[in-house]
């Protein structure tokens, strides 16, 4: 299984009424397509960074999704068709959360190895000076 | 001795291991940041830590200046061009 995250930024003079009825819309998506939408987030009214379509401000939205890939399609696809959304951006997440884990759990097992990998690089750079030095001459 | 030790030198490739700015002797390492906060996954939604790493004009802090280890560097980056994509930081300023 996999999970996506899935933001999209809205036209800031969208209804919530629409805005509602369009995250509504892309859950039955991903449900019928046999997916799971583990949350969905409305993160509410943001500046832009630079404007988009003459808009200065937009209203961000998250969707949290996990599936196999199927149902991102069609999501994505509805996000491209739809007129009130400026920019989405989908992000798979399954892979680098395991991977945060896995250090999460590794250096919770060995706390002691912090420091070792500092004192090897400082052992290097004082070799690779000597023979630096050693070529000047 | 001395003198057979100048001669096989060139030929091992020593060179290529200095820069070409001569060496940076006497500058301070800094630890890599990400590093010593232990964040493991850089998300492209946390704002203000990103910005740290993006100073005013709008560029991604080199590792050199930053001090970043290469695999935070990585997902740093990657980060903030998820982030500037969908406009919570900006590309440039002007």
């Amino acid at each position: 299984m996999r999970s996506y995250e899935v933001m999209f930024i809205s036209a800031p003079n969208v209804g919530e009424d629409d805005l509602r009825k369009l995250t509504t819309q892309l859950e039955t998506v991903v449900s019928d397509l046999g997916g799971k939408v583990v949350k969905t987030d409305n993160l509410g009214r943001r500046k832009l960074a630079y404007p988009i379509s003459k808009f200065d401000e937009g209203i961000y939205s998250l969707l949290n999704v996990e599936g196999t890939g199927k149902e991102i399609a069609e999501v994505e696809r509805r996000l491209r068709v739809s007129d009130i959304v400026l920019r989405h951006l989908t992000v798979r997440t399954d892979e680098d959360l395991r991977r945060a884990a896995k250090i999460k759990a590794r250096r919770r097992a060995a706390p002691s190895r912090q420091l070792r990998p500092v004192d090897n690089d400082a052992e290097r750079e004082t070799k690779t000076e000597a023979v630096s030095e050693g070529e000047n001459e | 001795m001395n003198m057979n030790r100048g001669s096989d030198r060139p030929s091992s490739g020593e060179r290529s291991e200095r820069g070409p700015g001569g060496r940076g002797g006497g500058r301070r390492r800094r630890a890599c940041r990400l590093c010593q906060e232990k964040i493991d996954y850089v998300d492209y939604k946390d704002v203000r830590m990103l910005q740290a790493f993006v100073p005013e004009r709008g560029k991604i802090t080199p590792r050199r200046i930053s001090g970043t280890c290469a695999i935070h560097q990585r997902k740093l980056a990657e980060a903030i061009r998820r982030a500037r994509n969908i406009a919570l930081i900006p590309y440039t300023t002007h």
